[in-house]
């Protein structure tokens, strides 16, 4: 743990924990992870339901992590915490269907063309900043995934932004795990080149195709094998030698069962379109397409393959195949019948995907619900986790957000994020306990600067972290790494070699 | 002017019937009527009526008579602003970032003052269209603030950025001022970098970037020493004759004080030593990155330095900043006194500048500064805002007719006029649409 993620996460609880008597009222007290949440009620808000439109003044009862009752004038349980939400917008918690964050160093495992030997869930990383900031933006439940480096890549996880809780507590419970799949300039590796190093096959959409037909005709035969193998076994047959155990088939044969979602990253109408067919042709289904820029073009065919399609609001033109991107292709691909989700692909964007959707209002005229969906509800039915999550109804997972605005617009603030019934973002606490959280980065700075003292050798130098811009946001910080900003916008990459890389790279 | 009329023209309504009678002498090419105009010069006009007569606005107001001849655009339930101005972006120099071949933004080499952002601007970018339809009017076109420099070397002097409209035939249609500034981009110390031989971090020992981050400061310094050398030969009277310098002869405008340095900086010890190094060598600076503008406000303040901000929907610099620094560093900049801009640093994104202004309203800025920022500011930071930035008579018309709030996400462009040009909001990406839009279902 860094020493600046073990201050936020201590700070964090130490907000949490500092509420005055007054707050505390109002505000859940921190609640170690295993201890039954408590009660809720969420008063006079205006409750974007996205299942059954919009309730003025509605109140909402939150018991055991669940949403326990939604109407008018609820009675609190005498235990129940109560929040005051006169003026505000309670939506579903956003779901982000294309996530980075909190993953521990590379999301590529690029030295070969199907990865999917490597899982995600190993690699999670509790301490990510980024899991806090999009909870600040109203992110409840993310798709981590792999990045875009290979035609099949590595294995992905769904997981809740249960920020201060042990990287074995964020996977979302009962959801289906997932592998990527990337098709085009990513995988082909057309923007990235490590100089010296030779280049990997394959250089070609026809490669690309090829990859994936080779590894499912591989897990086609792994599979047949292990069949007969256990057939043989079921009938009693004795002293038989099972098929050799391989890692990087596994996912391929769960991916045939349908105990595997295919995540599948694509921009260009050919590549979407074949990718269909090879899915066809091997018998597996596509749960979602990835980015899917060009989607609009072949949305009738996603449609009648009934694959999701998880897109970028506004992103264009930063390589070729992005050029033919539309802002339009959310709106045009669900009036063609796609559920289509808009997704973030970056810790950043991910902050504020509501007003990301609010856009495909304007681009291609999207109801006021619909636009909500693409971020709530239909990311949750890609991800299989629909009953769970992604609307406001009883019995469902009491994950919700708390607006001071229609959440459709650049002016909607995050006031409260909640995960199981629990408060993880509250922003008066947020605010409120900033100062505290600078005097002890301080304390902490001071205490570390003062021990290297009493062995210090006289003449020695200083350590560095007793500079006062060397310790924040100073030449001491790590050059951002382009790793955990997998399509990275232009924007987010000042200095060069970070934008050539992040191009190809990563994604 | 009618020829350069684009399809929308159609949408205009002819309401001359119920408009009030012109005096006779009064000409004008467009009549916008029953809008809610938001001047910037004074509080909004209910039912106002703004004039456009050659490439001008000719009057605004709530009692003015239409002039014969003039097209009339109805805008009753709408609202009319400045066009929006994007205060950095690489409009025109770069069209896929990913292909360098598309590439012109980032010139190799350490000095390059006499590279002419105006020189290399592509006007059929299919960029410029597709910002346009969002409302931005007029964007500054600056070399080597972002992309790719192929030498490795640290690009001291990028070029000169330029400030152009988003419509012409050619540049010549579409330059504001050729020579709006002249880009520094402001060594950085890292400790840290990502090696891309290697695929790996590099790290080095602080004091060793730091002599290095040194150096290329002392560079600078001797490079404006000779700018300004060559600056007084070329003052010197009688017109001496002496070698001419192509680079240093760019410089002298800058050091004449004419045109300010834009200076890319965004560390607080980036942004103090850039501020410094002006005050000392008498330079007129603008600084454009500013993530951490706020650790340094007083000296900002105190030296009278405008900012143009990096975008506000972006994570801090530092995991242990606030998760909404970057929306709140506006309102506290602009409480200390500093002149802030919003700018997009990009082309493809640069259509989200409303939206990035409207975030930092949400966390504090007055609306009125937010709509600012994005208009009359950065014309005023550039020292365009005797032309444009504003809707008063006599000024450029360049503006918008919207259906509200140009700043939220939802809004739509429904009329856009630069330089009193109709202009179309058509693009590369609505025409897609409607193709798409159209296409029969398959098998049929």
């Amino acid at each position: 743990m860094s020493i600046s993620a073990k201050i936020a996460f201590i700070g964090v609880l130490a907000c949490l924990a500092s509420a005055n008597g007054l707050a505390a009222k109002e505000k859940p007290a921190v609640v170690a992870p295993d201890t039954p949440s408590p009660a809720i009620l969420i008063r006079n808000a205006t409750i974007l339901t996205v299942s059954h439109g919009t309730m003025e003044k509605g109140d909402v009862l939150i018991k055991d992590g669940k949403i326990a009752a939604i109407g008018s004038n609820l009675k609190a349980p005498s235990d129940a915490q109560v929040i005051d939400a006169t003026g505000q917008f309670l939506s579903p918690g956003i779901i982000d269907c294309h996530s980075h964050i909190a993953i521990d160093g590379d999301v590529n495992e690029g030295s070969v063309s199907v990865s999917s030997m490597v899982n995600i869930a190993d690699v999670l990383d509790s301490d990510d900043i980024s899991i806090y900031r999009d909870l600040a933006g109203g992110v409840t439940t993310a798709n981590i995934l792999h990045g875009s480096a290979n035609p099949i890549g590595g294995q992905t996880i769904v997981i809740k932004l249960r920020w201060g809780q042990p990287a074995s507590k964020l996977p979302f419970e009962g959801a289906l795990p997932g592998i990527k799949f990337a098709l085009g300039e990513n995988p082909k590796r057309s923007n990235f080149r490590i100089s010296g190093a030779p280049p990997r096959y394959p250089a070609t959409r026809m490669g690309v195709e090829e990859t994936i037909r080779s590894a499912f005709t591989e897990a086609r035969n792994y599979k047949n094998a292990w069949d007969t193998y256990n057939k043989r076994v079921a009938a009693g047959e004795k002293n038989l030698i099972p098929p050799r155990r391989n890692l990087k088939l596994d996912p391929l044969v769960e991916v045939l069962e349908g105990k595997r979602y295919v995540h599948a990253h694509c921009y260009r109408e050919d590549e979407i379109l074949m990718l269909l067919r090879v899915a066809k042709e091997f018998g597996f289904h596509v749960q979602t397409l990835q980015h899917v820029l060009e989607g609009y073009k072949v949305a009738d065919e996603i449609a009648a393959a009934g694959t999701g399609a998880s897109t970028f609001s506004d992103w264009w033109a930063y390589k070729v195949e992005a050029y033919d991107a539309i802002p339009y292709n959310a709106a045009l691909m669900t009036r063609r019948g796609v559920i289509v989700s808009v997704n973030s692909d970056d810790a950043a964007e991910a902050t504020h995907l509501n007003q990301e959707a609010a856009k495909s209002m304007l681009y291609g005229g999207l109801t006021h619900d619909e636009a909500l969906k693409l971020v709530t509800l239909n990311p949750a039915i890609q991800l299989g986790i629909d009953k769970r999550v992604g609307t406001i109804d009883v019995g469902k997972d009491a994950d919700l957000v708390l607006y001071n605005h229609d959440p459709l617009s650049a002016y909607a603030v995050v006031e409260k994020t909640l995960i199981d019934g629990r408060v993880y973002f509250d922003r008066l606490t947020d605010i409120s306990g900033r100062p505290a959280l600078a005097q002890e980065k301080k304390e902490l700075l001071e205490k570390l600067s003062k021990k290297p003292e009493p062995e210090k050798k006289a003449g020695e130098k200083k350590p560095e972290v007793t500079k006062p811009e060397g310790t924040k946001g100073g030449e001491n910080k790590p050059a951002q790494q382009p790793e955990q900003k997998p399509e990275q916008k232009p924007e987010a990459a000042p200095k060069p070699p970070q934008a050539q890389l992040a191009i190809g790279g990563v994604q | 002017m009618k020829r350069l009329l684009p399809a929308c023209a159609s949408l205009i309504l002819f309401v001359s019937l119920f408009a009030p009678i012109a005096t006779p002498q009064s000409k004008a090419d467009y009549a916008i009527v029953h809008a809610k105009v938001f001047t910037l010069a004074g509080p909004p006009i209910e039912d106002g009526t703004v004039l456009i007569h050659d490439g001008k606005i000719s009057a605004v107001g709530s009692d003015l008579a239409v002039p014969a001849g003039a097209q009339v655009v109805d805008a009753k339930g709408l609202q009319v602003y400045p066009g929006l101005f994007d205060a950095v972006t690489q409009m025109g120099l770069s069209e896929i970032s990913a292909v360098r071949a598309t590439v012109d933004s980032t010139e190799t080499g350490q000095f390059n003052p006499d590279a002419v952002a105006a020189t290399a601007i592509l006007p059929s970018s299919a960029h410029i269209p597709v910002t346009r339809a969002a409302g931005i009017t007029e964007v500054i076109a600056a070399p080597a603030s972002g992309g790719f420099d192929s030498s490795g070397d640290t690009n001291l002097i990028g070029g000169q950025a330029s400030a152009i409209y988003l419509a012409g035939w050619t540049i010549d249609d579409m330059l504001i001022n050729k020579h709006a500034a002249m880009v520094v981009d402001w060594p950085d110390v890292q400790t840290r970098s990502f090696d891309l031989s290697t695929f790996s971090i590099k790290e080095k020992p602080f004091p060793e970037v730091k002599k290095e981050y040194d150096k290329q400061i002392n560079l600078l310094a001797d490079y404006m020493e000779q700018a300004r050398h060559y600056a007084q030969l070329l003052q010197a009277p009688g017109g001496a004759t002496f070698p001419r310098d192509v680079k240093l002869e760019a410089m002298a405008p800058v050091i004449r004080g004419e045109v300010p340095l834009l200076v890319f900086a965004d560390t607080a010890r980036q942004i103090r030593d850039s501020v410094e190094f002006c005050d000392k060598q008498k330079l007129k600076m603008i600084l454009a990155g500013g993530q951490e503008a706020w650790k340094v406000k007083d000296l900002l303040r105190s030296k009278n330095i405008p900012v143009v901000l990096r975008p506000t929907l972006a994570a801090p610099p530092d995991d242990d900043d606030p998760y909404d620094r970057m929306m709140t560093q506006p309102e506290e900049l602009r409480t200390a006194g500093i002149q802030i801009a919003f700018a997009s640093f990009d082309n493809s994104f640069a259509r989200r500048l409303g939206q990035q202004a409207a975030n930092a309203v949400a966390h504090g800025l007055p609306y009125e500064e937010g709509l600012k920022a994005v208009t009359l500011y950065p014309a005023q930071i550039f020292g365009l805002d005797s032309q444009l930035g504003t809707i008063e008579a006599g000024k450029v018309a360049s503006l918008i007719v919207t259906n509200g709030d140009p700043l939220e996400v939802t809004t739509s462009i429904r009329y856009l006029f630069i330089k009193g040009r109709l202009t179309s909001t058509d693009n590369k990406q609505k025409d897609l649409y409607e193709k798409y839009l159209n296409r029969p279902k398959p098998g049929r």
